[in-house]
């Protein structure tokens, strides 16, 4: 895994900025994130993987599932380009893309990111794909890299 | 034990819509719209508007029932029901909640309506003050800020994950679209009526989200459609042919809405666990079926919500959706015969609930052959999905 802290943000500034719920239930995901941590749940009592987070095991029903970290690894899943900007920040700034990776670390859950690289690049499902750290003053994001590319990258 | 359904037991008695308008064009404001289509379902029923007695609606219509009863002067008002979820998920289950409370002697005549001036209220497509805060929490923060906002860019990675598990073509979204402009041309109500589609202006059209061309998106428009429920004993008396309630059903997979696309069947329309319950309500087979309205948010979830429907296997998909197939009459499937929300008018769905009524009384612009049972699909990919099937009194 690996930050990039030089580089431009993916998207240009301007889009809205996660935070946590008013009852801080995703919080120690996004907690996570600043500190380069992929936190999602899982049962302490169960074991069962969880996201998006809530307060109970969708399994066991034993409350406040574990936050454990996960290699920030995975598989595409499904991805888009997307060619209509809809928010005023990304006018001019189209195409880009938007992955859905799989992560076989924990337990198939997966995650929406951005696939960084060339935005025509051919996207294939199944492509291995590794994490990368996007931070803003705000909020940290996680982005996704073709594995191969991402080679030479401190892991 | 009386069996435990709506089968027979209620029927649409009267249809209404406004004029459809492109978004931001109706001269009238939104609650008007409403007002006006009800007015018009009353008129089609041949009944005093003073009779009814109750709404339902969906996707958090602004009209709230209390503000019609009292526009309309009405003695009083009994049911008022919503259903849960946005989209047009809760177009047929609209009317499943009106029929239920007309069943269950809660009510004796129901207006279910869907009202909706986007040019007064701002579109779904486009960002809102919803959008453009500086954060954002929920399910849309594990999206909005990798640029995944709207509702095309909500969807296209289901369809994307669809058509890669059952190898399905673009040409199949394709007849899709082509199907409902097909329908609007046959059909003055239709917004794009005079604006025929062709293969090669949907392949030479804009992506809005791959795999998604603007003619894959529906419309937004202004405009409202209306209909009235009634027992199916007093529907009898009224002016129209009775079109009965066959079956409905509503609801959701496992875990479908779990946030940030964690639902278990991924690729899915999300009519799983719910079409079966629609079919053994009606106690018909997809066999007598004879033409389909399927809600066209994206044409990507009428491919699964037609598969899920038992009208072919996910893996024939290319064979079935071809435009001969699902054109009136003559078509081995019919679909979307009034353009649906690609081109007749967006008004969520409702307007699908009118034309399968359309169909059984046999007074549709694009007439089915076979038109004793129409089924209408809500809401493909959303959470809860909802479903109907109506008929003639001979199908009782």
């Amino acid at each position: 895994m690996s930050s990039a802290p030089t580089s431009a943000p993916y998207l240009p500034p301007g889009l809205q900025m996660p935070v946590a719920e008013t009852d801080g239930l995703s919080a120690p995901y996004w907690a996570g994130l600043q500190q380069e941590k992929l936190l999602v749940q899982r049962c302490s009592r169960c074991k069962r993987w969880q996201f998006g987070p809530e307060w109970i095991c969708h399994k066991c029903h034993a409350f406040d599932p574990d936050w454990v970290e996960v290699p920030a690894e995975g598989r595409i899943y499904s991805w888009e380009r997307v060619w209509h900007p809809v928010h005023p920040a990304l006018k001019g700034h189209c195409p880009y893309l938007a992955v859905l990776v799989e992560l076989p670390h924990a337990g198939g859950l997966r995650m929406v990111g951005n696939l960084l690289g060339d935005p025509l690049q051919e996207v294939r499902i199944g492509a291995s794909v590794t994490g990368i750290f996007e931070h803003h003053s705000q909020a940290s994001l996680l982005q996704w890299q073709c594995a191969q590319a991402s080679k030479g990258v401190t892991i | 034990m009386n069996a435990r359904t709506l089968r027979g037991k209620v029927a649409v008695v009267g249809i209404g819509e406004t004029t459809y308008y492109k978004h931001g064009q109706s001269p009238d404001a939104e609650f008007k719209l409403a007002l006006q289509a009800i007015l018009a379902a009353c008129g089609d029923a041949g009944i005093d508007p003073h009779c009814i007695d109750g709404f339902a609606s969906y996707s958090e219509d602004r009209n709230d029932a209390t503000r019609l009863a009292v526009a309309l002067g009405l003695p009083r008002l009994r049911s008022a029901t919503m259903q849960w979820g946005g989209g047009g998920g809760g177009c047929c289950a609209a009317v499943a909640n009106g029929a239920a409370a007309i069943a269950t002697g809660q009510a004796d005549c129901v207006v279910v309506f869907r009202s909706l001036a986007q040019g007064q209220y701002g579109r779904f497509g486009h960002v809102s003050a919803t959008t453009t805060a500086a954060t954002v929490s929920g399910e849309r923060a594990y999206l909005a800020p990798y640029g995944v906002i709207s509702p095309p860019q909500r969807f296209a990675m289901r369809v994307r994950r669809y058509m890669h598990e059952h190898g399905v073509r673009q040409e199949a979204l394709r007849a899709i679209a082509m199907a409902s402009y097909h329908h609007a041309q046959n059909n003055p109500r239709a917004v794009m009526n005079g604006k025929p589609l062709d293969e090669a202006t949907y392949d030479a059209s804009r992506w809005i989200v791959e795999p998604l061309h603007l003619f894959d998106c529906c419309m937004e428009n202004d405009g409202a459609a209306a209909l009235i429920l009634m027992d199916a004993q007093r529907a009898a008396d009224c002016a129209q042919k009775p079109v009965y309630l066959l079956g409905a059903a509503a609801g959701s997979g496992p875990r479908f809405g779990s946030f940030a696309h964690n639902s278990i069947e991924y690729a899915s329309g999300n009519f799983g666990t719910v079409a079966p319950d629609l079919y053994r309500m009606a106690g018909v087979e997809p066999k007598d079926v004879g033409v389909v309205q399927a809600y066209e948010n994206f044409t990507g979830g009428v491919l699964m919500a037609l598969a899920e429907h038992g009208f072919f296997p996910p893996e024939a998909a290319n064979d079935f959706l071809v435009l001969d197939n699902l054109v009136a009459k003559g078509g081995r499937l019919p679909l979307n015969t009034s353009g649906g929300n690609l081109a007749e008018c967006y008004v969520h769905g409702f307007e699908l609930v009118l034309e399968a009524v359309r169909q059984v009384r046999g007074t549709s612009s694009n007439q089915a052959a076979r038109n004793d049972v129409a089924l209408v699909v809500g809401g493909p990919m959303v959470s809860p999905v909802s479903d109907l099937l109506l008929g003639s009194g001979d199908v009782l």
